[in-house]
């Protein structure tokens, strides 16, 4: 009869340890805790190109992240990037003129919003959006402006 | 009373049974009746699918040919919960006991009541140390199958067998590998479990002396075919040259010595010319 | 030339026989669920003999593949100045490939072996016989609770072990090698998912946990009742499930993170 009660308890105490780690991996190592969806409003951006950002991709001012991108969709109409963002609640003094723009994190890393703040004393809030945009810079366009350049200068200076 | 049991219906009645293992026929049409009340042998020597009857008794193997009654019912024809039904009024004794290896002996009787019946614990208890002490092991309940000797663990499987009350035990080769105390142990209680609880007894053996101690009526089974049956004074003393030579253990007979093989001396010459290739 | 069409011809037949007959085990498993409800006492003493026994093999070696993860990782990422991302070089290499599939490989050589060795002896020992003569279906009494011992216990030890890696993996970067300790985490915090990654680790694992069993049993039940037959069977599950293992790992894989 112990013994049997001991092996419920080890079958119990192994469970236990299971789903523990199953949490811990789901909390502490996957984004679910930092992904806080529900809390936080949500404020519209256009870009004439987004490059490579994601649904998830960070949102930062200054270098601290404030929230996330919750969808990325396209507007037929005007051929732009509709990024939607969500920003965590006590992030709510944001001046409604501020400048987004989108950056990479390093040379190769994943691309993120930097919201750069304006002078304006109203603040954003649930559905405005951000008329001042700059576009992800792309790799190759970049490139192909500076040889264009300097092609250019090379037939101006013969 | 014996006239009275000549007249009922068989309690198995085996007609026309085949059995084949790849083409090899095990059982080639044989006819047994196993009488209630009395212990029947089934004798034979080894490999001549002794046990596979007993399984096709049981409902464990399906003939190839032929019908198996078991109190009135064709085996084969029932269903899997029917089929269950009828096993649990069949004890079977198995030539290594069979034991659940992970419970105690209290455990491994008590096995087949905790599964088919709702007994309060108190009353399987009390039934229990009955059955344990009619195999003589009542005080060895807590001990694990493995710290019991082959002929303990036999005597347990006996208590676990006949734990429901069973209308038939079946015993495959309950005699063998056993020593001289053990073998006596078992023959006697097999006779006396059989005539105090007016069970049927079937077993399956080659152990002529033991075997003829106590049944009631032997078969002797050889090549898939019953080659005489009758009661144990007319088997040892059979005219028959091949029961002869089983009975008595001859060591040549119908039953060769040599497995058959080319002859000798062609046989070490082509040896020595396999080696020189080589 | 018709002789070896012949000789590939029985390996075919041979391989449907065999599959057929697990299929049929399989199905006969699955179908005594009901007494493994009515009866949890079985699923517990499965539950430990199945995934208690095995915790300490996975953990141990949960944390090592983690600590040598770290090491690697950080020797390789600080080449390219990216060590503070060795947290997720770890977690999502463990999560994703090595939790499942390394747990599934110790499963295999620690319970697997031992279910087919115990369901072979039980056997050759006529123990499945004598059950069915005291009129217990040997499958759902015997199997059943294995069965599902394996397919709870599988995640579950995955899980420990993927997360005693992430442990063995921050013990060497940010202990002993110096990462920081907030990059580590929330660099993988930001970039494993939990849908993506962990939900499908936890799907992997219960493929390999019903696959790894299944075999496990079958080879056991369909051992040849001796001791040189039980050994070949004993043999023959560590090597299928290893193989099967690896071989749905490429598949699922390829379902998951393909698209």
């Amino acid at each position: 009869m112990v013994q049997k009660k001991s092996v419920e308890i080890m079958v119990g105490a192994f469970m236990a340890a299971g789903f523990v780690a199953l949490f811990f991996l789901a909390m502490q190592v996957s984004n679910l805790s930092t992904a806080s969806s529900g809390d936080g409003y949500e404020i519209k951006a256009r870009f004439d190109n987004i490059g490579s950002l994601k649904s998830r991709s960070p949102v930062t001012m200054a270098g601290v992240k404030i929230g996330r991108v919750k969808e990325v969709s396209f507007d037929q109409t005007t051929y732009e990037a509709v990024v939607t963002l969500t920003i965590d609640d006590q992030y709510n003094a944001i001046p409604d003129d501020s400048f987004a723009k989108i950056f990479t994190a390093g040379l190769l890393g994943e691309q993120y919003v930097g919201i750069d703040p304006g002078g304006s004393d109203r603040f954003l809030k649930q559905g405005d959006g951000i008329s001042m945009t700059q576009s992800a810079l792309v790799l190759e366009e970049i490139v192909g402006q500076f040889l264009f350049s300097k092609a250019e200068e090379g037939a101006r200076g013969e | 009373m014996s006239d009275t049991t000549q007249i009922e219906e068989p309690l198995v009645k085996i007609r026309g049974l085949t059995f084949r293992r790849g083409s090899r026929a095990i059982f080639d049409g044989i006819d047994i009746d196993i009488q209630r009340g009395k212990v029947t042998a089934i004798m034979g020597p080894s490999g001549t699918g002794k046990t596979t009857l007993l399984k096709l008794i049981g409902g464990q193997l399906r003939p190839d040919a032929g019908t198996i009654h078991v109190d009135g019912q064709d085996i084969h024809a029932l269903n899997t919960r029917e089929l269950y039904k009828l096993r649990m009024r069949m004890g079977m004794l198995f030539q290594s006991g069979a034991l659940l290896t992970d419970i105690s002996v209290f455990e491994n009787v008590a096995y087949p009541i905790r599964e088919h019946t709702d007994l309060p614990e108190s009353m399987i208890r009390k039934l229990l140390l009955l059955k344990l002490e009619a195999v003589g092991l009542r005080g060895a309940r807590d001990l694990m199958p493995s710290e019991l000797s082959g002929g303990m663990a036999r005597r347990v499987a006996l208590a676990r067998a006949m734990v429901l009350d069973p209308m038939m035990i079946m015993y495959d080769e309950p005699f063998t590998g056993q020593d001289p105390i053990s073998m006596g142990v078992l023959v006697k209680l097999i006779r006396k479990l059989n005539d105090a609880s007016r069970l049927s007894s079937i077993i399956v053996s080659h152990d002529v002396q033991e075997t003829a101690q106590i049944a009631d009526q032997i078969y002797v089974i050889s090549n898939g075919r019953v080659i005489e049956s009758g009661s144990p004074e007319r088997i040892m003393n059979s005219e028959l040259e091949w029961t002869d030579q089983f009975v008595h253990g001859h060591a040549d007979g119908p039953v060769p010595f040599h497995y058959p093989a080319a002859d000798l001396d062609e046989d070490l010459l082509s040896g020595s010319r396999m080696e020189s290739s080589c | 030339m018709l002789e070896q069409l012949a000789r590939l011809g029985r390996v075919g037949i041979t391989f449907l026989k065999h599959l057929g007959r697990a299929n049929l085990l399989l199905f006969n498993i699955l179908s005594g669920v009901g007494e493994v409800l009515r009866r949890p006492r079985l699923l517990i003493a499965q539950i430990y003999s199945v995934g208690v026994l095995s915790v300490l093999i996975i953990s141990v070696s949960g944390t090592f593949v983690g600590m040598v993860l770290g090491l690697q990782g950080y020797y390789i990422l600080s080449q390219f100045g990216a060590e503070q991302t060795l947290g997720v070089m770890v977690s999502a290499s463990l999560v994703r490939e090595l939790g499942p599939v390394v747990a599934a490989l110790l499963f295999a050589g620690r319970a697997g072996s031992a279910l087919t060795a115990e369901i072979g002896l039980m056997k050759a020992t006529e123990q499945l016989s004598g059950l069915e003569m005291m009129a217990v279906n040997p499958i759902r009494r015997v199997l059943t609770p294995r069965f599902f011992a394996g397919f709870i216990s599988m995640p579950l030890l995955a899980a420990l072990f993927g997360a005693l890696g992430v442990l063995g993996g921050y013990f060497v970067g940010v202990g002993l090698l110096g990462v920081d300790d907030g990059a580590y985490w929330s660099q993988m915090q930001s970039k494993i998912d939990l849908n993506k990654d962990i939900y499908n680790g936890v799907i992997k694992s219960l493929v390999f946990g019903v696959v790894c069993s299944w075999i496990a049993l079958f080879q056991g039940y369909d051992a040849v009742p001796t001791s040189e037959g039980v050994s070949r069977s004993t043999t023959r599950t560590v090597v299928h499930s290893s193989l099967a293992v690896l071989g749905l790992d490429f598949v699922l894989t390829a379902l998951m993170f393909g698209e």
